[in-house]
């Protein structure tokens, strides 16, 4: 936090963090009472009953899937994948930012980071967890694919096909979700040890006191840690990299026009993380009101948000052009058919057009520090980003199979409200996931939010301010 | 600074301070002055500190890089094993050993073992998890997770000695001075 | 003692007891007695196979009928094949028997497999001058019907449930009392009939009762509009270098399709770019494969077509011709297929169609006299059918006798007037006045319901019996299988009118031609053998034809007999008039497969796509594009939903169906296809389109003016397999002219792009030592019928899947056949057909991408599906970019109805639910060559494989074979330079290719 070269008063100038006259002490004691409060308030109830609707919605839908078979969903040929796989990406992506936050953001020292590091890393799990329903539900003998999709041999002592994408899926997607979840826990130990030293309740002191596995801050401990966790970081960021390069590969490796395309892995990536921080910035907006955490989570936070999703949502522009232009320049009949029938003459062409508008457009008002500084806009652009890049999915999947090689072939597809049903139920399930973990776990890292406070800045041996 | 006879046996000599600009000067003079098994406590990760203390270990990166190479072995292996030797199939004209189409699995398992080093064998260096440590038994010592700086002289340490180590810290600006048990 | 003692003896006995008594049975006296009269000659063919296997196949099938006829509730154990193991069943191995399918009076001749008493698949009869193997739609669906729940299985009284014993005792005496007038009061209603031994036994009915009349009705192969021709055409399209139709689909319609569509692609399968082509003129109001397959096309109203014959009678210079008229398009056309015509003197032939008035068949046979076609290209023979149909006249006849309550006994035999009479006859009315009606059908149809005795009629696997083909040849019929569900036969009922309904059918057929061996029927038939020699004893001639499936010297093509002489022909002294000349022709046309309803609860055929349209599981009229326009109908469509509603209107009468834009129809014309509506049908069929009877009169059996078409407004959902009929510039038909092809070969590889070299690629080339199947395609042969596609499922155990489905285009079909127009949809200047099975490319695509490795290549480069191993992420479907790939969404196959699981192959996997499936290039077949090859010590043989569309083709458009083999007929069709596969600048090098369509236009028509 360099000082100001602004005049007083200036909108201009830097927000600062973290509000005024904080100190470790403060920060504990708010932090930790969000949690430890014995009053829940009213908005949790309200929102975990809507969540959890859904998420019996989404048990219905199951239930009856397996029962009924695929067929429930409006799924056909040529159009062999549609939501399930759309959803699986959408969700896959959206749990890039908590990673991107936790792992690069920390290896550039963004310090800016600590205040919403830690629900952007919850929000990965759970999102990793909503995306991996799909691809075991959307098989037609989920009961199989459930474990024959890992490296293991059937009877006849088959193995998986390594040269399937899908099975890249597999090992990328396992991989991601295990090392996000031991990322966050460790990152979590200081403050559960925190939890633990704070509350009154036995109970809770022995459970926190479990997960906290005896932590006690000695400074040969923090040394380690701090190490573990840059490695961590700098191993976790090829990883997030990697997991949407392969997830794009399911496409890219495909022979169908409007997926085989070597743009796809850097131009997915940046779509995850556009979407990924489009998400957080959905979740932080409500929740730093709903638990007066203005102060921790700070309009600088926002700001910063608001200025990554304008990057990367310029980079996800680069690469919708790069595919247009790609389509034009190869020559290939079957490519610009696909891009004409995707952007003017298609029965889809909607679709490509509302994706415009929600992640070209209505993002460019992230140019203006107003826009930048003012809650409602962002909020406003982050839930057009939201439904833009489920778009951009539709697009690529549905308008691309249902007119590929053979116009014999050519179909439409049309959802049925099962699809739309279990897409649903996944929402809910990722809300209440996330406000479970809002009322037992802290939202915010408590003890990074301390290295922000004045008096946690030491004179290093070699002095010098740190 | 009373103690019992009748006590267990002495763990060391617990200080708290203010502020972890005076934890970190404290540590600095308690290794200055010869102290070998000393150890600080603060709620947030204070840069020097251990190195104050003459703490320097860099072990878990090379623990690190070979939990990687062993991953990107495992993971080709399997692939090359399982494709080639093991039931190898002719899958759209492709050869057994598609070396191509094995990477990004095998990337996959090297960022596994490597990710699974660093956090588990942090834990197992700290010695970690632990449920019981002396410095629990300190009252204050609970304010250590949140705003609170400490320093322990283990009993252990052969420079130590109750009445001199305990005038040493208070000299240190430390805010109180209680003894520990096992 | 007789079928019926034996009944009685095991009346009351079930279960082990009643095998007990089998047993028993078997050994008394009576019952070898019995035996022996049976089989009085079988008992000394053990020596020969075809003999012994009739002998223990009807010893097996009498006792099966014999003894479970008392339980009909479970049909399975009826399918009892032998009571005792014949030496040379071998278990999983199938015996082919030879028999013949009855269609509107003349036979499709088959080779009927049977697997362990279960016939399962039909094939043609390679030897039977009207098959040579092949078959149509209708004969490979038909063995599904043979397997029908929904057939009926009791004799029924007032629906009262009654025995053949009772029905057989209550005949008599219905017909008793009429003896005294000479049976004034009988009336006999059947389909068409060229069985001579059911002629046989007709002929003594009516010789009996005098005064009886025989009445004839069938709405499709009967149906006349406009007086029936007085002679019946016999065409050699193999002879042919130039064919005009005039309203004829030869190539698909009628029995005589097989044999015709076989000639005619024998001129369009070139070998090398200079072959010759024949030419083929087409002159047609509806949009047929026939004219889809012309080089030329004249889309003209039906009522129009007499004008153009007699044009096109007096340009090639026959005088005396009334009615000619020809205008502007139309004027150039017919000039230009005169000089064609003239140019080919005794080589050429016009051929008019059923649905047109004897007059215009007149004209094309005074045309064909004129230029000495007539003996070369054509023959004309009496009508074959015994007392041939004068369209509805018959019927109208006796509705006027049941209406003026003069009919006493009506017994109706396989026919349902009560649904397809014409609208005006009002016969269901009629019918009431009848005192005593009997009605023999498969189904307790519209007919039956309104009948006081309904007796289940046996089909025709079931029975003994015999059918002439189309060129006159006597085929036999053999039963596969005891009959199922208890039915009779045609023959069984006549017999029993006559006195002997004790005797079996086998005992009646036999009993014939044992008297025409001996010269004693009224028909005189010279009896021969291929070679043309005469049989020594009438026991060989009968195991000779039965093994044969029929008797060489009776076909008029291949045999020594002459097609019966008729009378020269004369040229018709005025057009034929139709009861209105303006407004909206309204056409009827017979659903391809449905025919008039008759096939409804065939599953197969109702989720067959109809050639052209692609419809499913419906009945639509179809209309022009500029039709549609005027009544802003959308001409084509993005995917399957709703089709507009419109009420047709004609004399008074009116029905509402959804329309669909046929190119190629003509103008200011709506097609009414037949066939859908059905009341009284089974499960699948009752209520499946909508029923158009109630339009079609008995004066425009065909066609008539005066139609009006009004908009309702309301929309009615159609599920077709196809809805994208243009190519948009992508070639996957590849379509040159014959000149262009002579002049520069490699004009077909320059339709497509470039073909990647194995060698770029990045990996080795897999070498595939042994065998490489792979296949070729012949576009120019190919007809797009369609019967390809029913055969794999018949061979394959393809599940039907119903239309909703079929509207989210998961039809299970494992091949399907493409339609591209060119051009105007108002006007097309042309129409192809792709079958496109699994393309088994090399670099599969699908394969690549699949998790589990479900789906790899064999050794010998097949494409092979694991369905045990699938778990249904159906990647490979979207990664294949033919999308032959089918996937069950739900649980497809029927394992819940016994009575279906006999019919299925029991060499091919039941898919069950959430994998995919696809062509496997009938893998079970190869296998069952290699194993042959095997126990005989040698290698497979070129052609000893036959893929199921391939064996069934009439067009022998489909060839399989091994690309190892440089002998093989597949490598050399590969070898042309029409060869070319489908989207290889994919580098999927398929295995199956395609050979490119070759037109062969008349210069003077541009």
């Amino acid at each position: 936090m360099n000082e100001s070269q602004y005049p007083e008063g200036d909108f201009r100038a830097p927000l600062p963090l973290i509000g005024p006259g904080q100190n470790a002490r403060t920060i504990t004691d708010k932090l930790t009472s969000v949690v430890l409060t014995p009053h829940t308030p009213l908005a949790w109830f309200v929102v975990m009953g809507i969540g959890f609707t859904l998420v019996m919605a989404l048990m219905v839908s199951i239930t009856y899937l397996f029962a009924k078979g695929i067929g429930i969903w409006g799924t056909n040929i040529p159009v062999g994948w549609a939501f399930p796989i759309i959803n699986f990406v959408w969700w896959i992506g959206i749990g890039h930012a908590g990673t991107l936050i936790s792992a690069i953001l920390l290896l550039f020292k963004q310090d800016w980071r600590n205040s919403i590091n830690r629900f952007a890393e919850a929000m990965t799990l759970f999102a990793v967890a909503c995306a991996a329903i799909f691809p075991v539900i959307h098989t037609g003998r989920p009961w199989l694919a459930a474990y024959w999709l890992f490296p293991y041999p059937n009877t006849m002592t088959i193995w998986p096909n390594f040269r399937s994408p899908l099975i890249w899926d597999v090992f990328a997607v396992s991989t991601y979700g295990l090392v996000s979840a031991l990322f966050w826990f460790i990152g979590l130990i200081p403050d559960l040890a925190t939890f633990r030293d704070k509350t009154e309740s036995p109970i809770l002191q022995r459970v926190y006191g479990m997960l906290a596995l005896g932590w006690r801050g000695s400074a040969k401990h923090w040394a380690r840690y701090e190490h573990a966790f840059l490695l961590l970081a700098g191993i976790s960021t090829p990883l997030v990299l990697s997991v949407h390069t392969v997830v794009s590969f399911d496409f890219a490796v495909g022979i169908i026009p409007g997926w085989h395309a070597t743009i796809f892995p850097p131009y997915f990536v940046a779509g995850a993380i556009y979407a990924g921080f489009a998400m957080v910035l959905t979740l932080a907006i409500p929740l730093r009101v709903l638990y007066g955490l203005q102060d921790y989570i700070t309009m600088r936070h926002l700001e910063n948000m608001g200025k990554i999703m304008l990057v990367t949502g310029l980079v996800v522009i680069y690469g919708y052009s790069c595919e247009a232009f790609f389509a034009w320049y190869s020559g290939n009949p079957y490519e610009r058919f696909m891009m004409y029938n995707r952007i003017i003459g298609g029965p889809y062409n909607w679709a490509y057009w509302v994706l415009l508008l929600c992640n070209f457009l209505v993002p460019q008002i992230m140019w203006s520090k107003r826009m930048r500084r003012n809650v409602w806009a962002l909020f406003t652009a982050a839930m057009f980003v939201n439904v833009g890049m489920w778009l951009e999915r539709f697009v690529i999947i549905v308008t691309s199979l249902h007119r590929d090689f053979l116009p014999s072939s050519w179909e439409m597809y049309r959802p049925t409200i099962w699809d739309f049903s279990t897409f649903f139920g996944t929402v809910g399930l990722f809300i209440t996931l996330m406000f479970l973990f809002v009322r037992v776990l802290p939202m915010i890292s408590v003890f990074e939010m301390r290295t922000l406070v004045p008096d946690a800045r030491v004179k290093s041996p070699e002095g010098g301010a740190h | 600074m009373a103690h019992a006879a009748t006590s267990p046996a002495l763990y060391g000599l617990l200080a708290e301070f203010d502020s972890a600009q005076a934890l970190l000067d404290a540590a600095k003079q308690v290794h200055a002055s010869g102290y070998t098994k000393a150890d600080a406590f603060s709620p947030l990760p204070i840069h020097g500190l251990a190195e104050a203390l003459g703490f320097h270990e860099r072990r878990i990166s090379p623990l690190v890089l070979c939990g990687g190479i062993v991953g990107a072995l495992a993971g080709y292996g399997l692939e090359y094993w399982t494709q080639v030797i093991a039931y190898p199939m002719n899958i759209g004209g492709r050869p057994f050993h598609s070396w191509v189409a094995f990477i990004p699995p095998a990337f996959e398992t090297t960022i596994l073992f490597s990710a699974f080093t660093a956090g588990l064998s942090m834990l197992a260096m700290n010695g970690l998890p632990q449920p019981y440590h002396p410095v629990f038994n300190a009252k204050r010592f609970a304010r250590a997770s949140q705003d609170a700086y400490f320093l322990v002289i283990e009993a252990a340490d052969p420079r130590f000695d109750l009445e001199q180590t305990g005038a040493f810290l208070a000299g240190l600006h430390a805010r109180e001075v209680v003894t520990l048990d096992e | 003692m007789n079928l019926s003692d034996i009944r009685n003896r095991l009346a009351g006995l079930e279960g082990r007891a009643y095998w007990r008594s089998l047993e028993e049975l078997a050994d008394t006296p009576a019952f070898n007695e019995y035996l022996h009269r049976e089989f009085p000659a079988n008992a000394t063919e053990f020596t020969d196979p075809a003999g012994r296997r009739q002998f223990l196949k009807l010893m097996g099938a009498s006792l099966a009928l014999a003894g479970v006829s008392a339980c009909t509730r479970q049909p399975e154990e009826k399918l009892v094949p032998y009571v005792q193991q014949p030496e040379n069943v071998v278990p999983g191995r199938p015996l082919f028997f030879a028999t013949a399918m009855p269609i509107g009076g003349r036979g499709m001749p088959l080779l009927a497999e049977n697997h362990m008493g279960r016939p399962t698949k039909l094939e043609g009869n390679p030897d039977h001058p009207a098959s040579l193997g092949a078959t149509d739609v209708l004969a490979q669906a038909s063995v599904l019907t043979l397997y029908d729940p929904d057939r009926s299985r009791t004799i029924l009284y007032r629906g009262e449930v009654k025995t053949w014993a009772s029905f057989t005792s209550a005949l008599p005496l219905a017909l008793g009392p009429l003896r005294t007038t000479g049976g004034a009061g009988l009336r006999l209603l059947t389909e068409p009939i060229s069985s001579p031994s059911l002629l046989d036994q007709i002929d003594t009915l009516l010789a009996a009762f005098p005064q009886a009349k025989w009445h004839q009705w069938d709405p499709v192969y009967g149906a006349v509009q406009g007086g029936a021709p007085a002679a019946e055409a016999l065409y050699r399209f193999d002879r042919a270098d130039v064919v005009v139709t005039l309203d004829a689909d030869v190539l698909t319609f009628g029995p005589a399709a097989v044999r015709y569509t076989k000639d005619f692609s024998s001129r369009r399968r070139i070998g090398t770019p200079q072959d010759e082509l024949n030419r083929l003129y087409a002159i047609e109001p509806v949009a047929t494969l026939t004219g889809a397959n012309a080089d030329h096309r004249l889309a003209v109203k039906a009522r129009e077509v007499y004008g153009i014959a007699a044009a096109l009678a007096s340009a090639v210079g026959l005088s005396g011709v009334t009615g000619a008229s020809a205008s502007g398009e139309a004027a150039k056309f017919v000039a230009a297929v005169a000089d064609d015509l003239k140019a080919h003197r005794g080589t050429s032939v016009v051929v008019a169609g059923d649905t047109q008035p004897a007059a215009v068949h007149a004209i094309a046979r005074a045309i064909n006299d004129a230029l000495g076609n007539t003996g070369a290209t054509v023959t004309y023979a009496a009508p074959l059918v015994a007392s041939p149909l004068d369209g509805g006249a018959s019927l109208a006849e006796l509705v006027k006798d049941m209406q003026a309550g003069s009919v006493d006994v009506l017994l109706i035999i396989g026919s349902n007037p009560v649904f397809t009479a014409p609208a005006d006859l009002d016969f269901k009315s009629a019918l009431d006045k009848v005192k005593t009606r009997i009605h023999l059908g498969l189904y307790y149809d519209e007919t039956a319901e309104q009948c006081h005795w309904h007796v289940p009629e046996a089909h025709y696997l079931e029975s003994w019996g015999d059918v002439r083909a189309f060129d006159g040849t006597v085929s036999l019929i053999q039963p596969l299988i005891a009959p199922l569900y208890d039915g009779r036969a045609a023959i069984e009922v006549i017999a029993s009118a006559n006195g002997v309904g004790g005797q079996s059918t086998m005992d009646l057929v036999k009993a014939y031609w044992t008297r025409a061996f001996s010269g004693q029927t009224k028909t005189a038939w010279t009896l021969h053998d291929r070679q043309g020699r005469a049989f020594p004893t009438v026991d060989q001639f009968w195991r000779h034809a039965l093994h044969d499936g029929f008797v060489a010297s009776t076909s008029w093509l291949a045999g020594t007999a002459a097609a019966p002489a008729t009378p020269a022909g004369t040229l018709p002294t005025a057009a034929p008039a139709t009861a209105s000349a303006t407004g909206i022709e309204i056409i009827f046309r017979p659903d391809p497969y449905l025919l008039d309803g008759r096939n409804a609860n065939n599953g197969w055929l109702q989720e067959l796509p109809r050639p052209l349209s692609k419809v499913t599981w419906d009945n639509v009229a179809y209309i022009s594009a500029n039709t549609a326009d005027r009544y802003h109908v959308p001409i084509w469509r993005d995917g399957n939903g709703e089709q507009p509603l419109m009420e047709i209107k004609y004399q008074g009468r009116s029905v509402t169906l959804p329309v669909w834009v046929l190119p190629g129809t003509a103008d200011d014309v709506v097609v009414v296809i037949l066939g859908g509506g059905r009341e009284k049908s089974g499960r699948v069929g009752t209520g499946v389109g909508h029923n158009v009877f109630g339009l079609r009169t008995s004066n425009a059996l065909w066609f008539d003016g005066g139609a009006d078409l009004t908009p309702t407004g309301k929309g009615y959902y159609i599920s077709s397999t196809q809805n994208h009929f243009l190519m948009e510039g992508r070639h996957p038909v590849r379509v040159v002219d014959a000149e262009e092809y002579r002049r520069t070969p490699a004009v077909v590889a320059e339709l497509g792009r470039e073909v990647p070299k194995p060698e770029d690629s990045l990996y080795p080339v897999h070498e595939y030592k042994g065998h490489r199947w792979g296949m070729a395609i012949d576009l120019n042969a190919c007809t797009g019928c369609g019967t390809c596609i029913v055969a794999c499922v018949a061979e394959n155990n393809i599940a039907v899947v119903g239309k909703m489905q079929v509207a989210k285009t998961r039809e299970m079909h494992w091949l399907r056949v493409d339609t591209y127009f060119e051009g105007d949809p108002a006007s097309p200047s042309g129409v192809y057909h792709q079958p496109v099975p699994c393309q088994q490319c090399e670099n599969a695509p699908c394969e690549v991408v699949c998790p589990v490795a479900a789906t790899s290549h064999s050794d010998e480069g097949l494409n092979d599906m694991v369905y045990n191993r699938c778990v249904g992420t159906r990647y490979c479907s979207n990664n294949c970019p033919y999308k032959v790939r089918r996937f069950n969404f739900f649980l497809y196959s029927d394992f819940s109805t016994p009575e279906l699981w006999a019919q299925r192959n029991p060499d091919v996997t039941i898919r069950s639910r959430g994998v995919m499936e696809k062509c496997t290039y009938c893998v079970q077949r190869i296998n069952l060559a290699r194993i042959d090859a095997k126990t005989e010590e040698r290698p497979i043989r070129d052609g000893e494989i036959k893929t199921a569309c391939e064996q069934v083709c009439p067009a022998d458009a489909i060839v399989f074979g091994d690309l190892n083999d440089p002998a093989s007929r597949v490598v050399k069709l590969k070898a042309q330079q029409r060869n070319y596969g489908l989207l290889e600048d994919l580098g999927t090098r398929p295995r199956t290719s395609y050979l490119a369509k070759v037109k062969n236009p008349n210069p003077a028509l541009g």
